[in-house]
């Protein structure tokens, strides 16, 4: 279905840092002649009302993602180890602050 | 998998209320209606800049000005961030301009009406983005997450675009005779064009059923419409205006104000391109889009240029 037209400009991911001290987060994506671009057009479009305090972006055809019809093996291991939480294990009453 | 296995995964993670993302499986039909629910929407946040900005030089003062020029640039995020959540289910951007160019896609009809005067930008931010709203808050949960998420940036931003008409609407009818005048006409003119924003009443809207099924939708247009109306009668009291229908009368035994028939054949004859501006909206669009091809060539030959000079320094 999809018709990458040759002259469309390429499309980017935006990931913005709302503040200092949290991740950044994908925002969302928007297309761009080139990387200086593509920060500032985010800027108009992610963030308006102080979204944010920094922006990443990175063209989309970098993304490489986990497969979700894959989804059952690739997390099966972690399921049956709920020795990992630290409620699997049965403490006294008496013992506070562990 | 076989294709029923999808099928059936698809449908216990839409009963369980588990958003949808692009790299599930989803059923083509889910995919295209998606696609062109999404795609009209955005259109409609880009043709829906055309009316306001009609009014952007000549705003009565440089408060209202900025405010507009705000207002219209959120329409732009709008369209924006609708598009690319389009453009997740295999859809180019191309494509979908170039359907909205040669008048195969559709756009909300709502925009082929003029802004005559400045309180119609009042009424469109009281009326149309109240009705937007009204569609579009439900859309916060919608199954297709990308939508979600555009669509709680979109209502999160919409509010204020609502309560700035609001307000240009009670000064308008707080001011002189003319002005109250001037607010009287916009909201007669704007009112019923915003019950049809809702779309066909729910016995000829066939899609409704499955669109529901699939979390597209929330509520049905006649559920939405009958709420709209409820609201907007209160409102219309605050701002001491009378309703342009007189059949509106409150029905104590339903608990909703019963409202007059809507000319059904006005809002199919828009719909089919016959309203006071769908030519007008349709060549200011194309008009942009190709006096702007040179600006877009430049910056692609401009980067290309300075990754070549990149590549030599290194």
């Amino acid at each position: 279905m999809s018709q990458q037209n040759k002259n469309e400009w390429p499309l980017w991911e935006v990931f913005i840092r709302s503040k200092a001290g949290l991740d950044h987060k994908h925002a969302g994506s928007l297309h761009a002649a080139d990387a200086q671009m593509a920060i500032e057009n985010a800027r108009d479009v992610y963030t308006r009302r102080m979204e944010g305090v920094s922006i990443w972006v990175v063209e989309s055809k970098h993304i490489r993602a986990s497969d979700p019809g894959e989804a059952a093996s690739l997390y099966e291991p972690a399921t049956d180890k709920i020795y990992r939480h630290p409620t699997f294990y049965d403490l006294p009453d008496e013992v506070k602050y562990m | 998998m076989t294709v029923h296995s999808f099928q059936e995964h698809f449908d216990s993670l839409i009963d369980r209320e588990i958003a949808i993302e692009p790299k599930d499986w989803m059923p083509d039909n889910y995919r295209k209606t998606l696609i062109r629910q999404i795609s009209q929407h955005a259109h409609s946040e880009i043709i829906g800049m055309l009316p306001e900005g009609n009014w952007i030089t000549r705003a009565p003062s440089l408060r209202r000005k900025a405010v507009l020029l705000a207002k219209v640039q959120d329409e732009a995020g709008h369209g924006l961030y609708l598009y690319s959540a389009a453009e997740t289910l295999g859809i180019s951007r191309d494509e979908m301009y170039d359907q909205l160019h040669t008048g195969k896609a559709k756009y909300s009809s709502i925009f082929n009406y003029p802004t005559l005067t400045w309180a119609d930008i009042g009424a469109i931010g009281w009326l149309v983005d109240g009705a937007a709203i009204m569609n579009q808050v439900p859309l916060c949960r919608t199954s297709y997450g990308p939508y979600a998420r555009a669509m709680v940036r979109v209502c999160k931003e919409e509010s204020f675009h609502q309560r700035q008409g609001f307000e240009i609407m009670l000064t308008l009818s707080k001011g002189t005779e003319v002005q109250r005048k001037m607010a009287q006409d916009a909201f007669n003119r704007w009112w019923w064009p915003s019950l049809m924003m809702f779309g066909p009443p729910d016995a000829e809207s066939p899609h409704t059923e499955q669109s529901v099924r699939w979390r597209i939708k929330r509520f049905t247009n006649d559920e939405l419409r009958q709420k709209f109306v409820d609201v907007t009668t209160e409102q219309a009291k605050v701002l001491g205006l009378d309703m342009p229908d007189p059949e509106i009368k409150w029905n104590e035994e339903r608990g909703h104000y019963d409202f007059g028939k809507i000319n059904w054949d006005e809002f199919w004859n828009v719909v089919k391109g016959n309203g006071p501006c769908n030519k007008q909206r349709l060549e200011a669009r194309n008009k942009a889009w190709n006096e702007g091809q040179w600006v877009r060539d430049a910056a692609m030959a401009y980067a290309a240029k300075k990754k070549n000079k990149a590549a030599e320094a290194a």
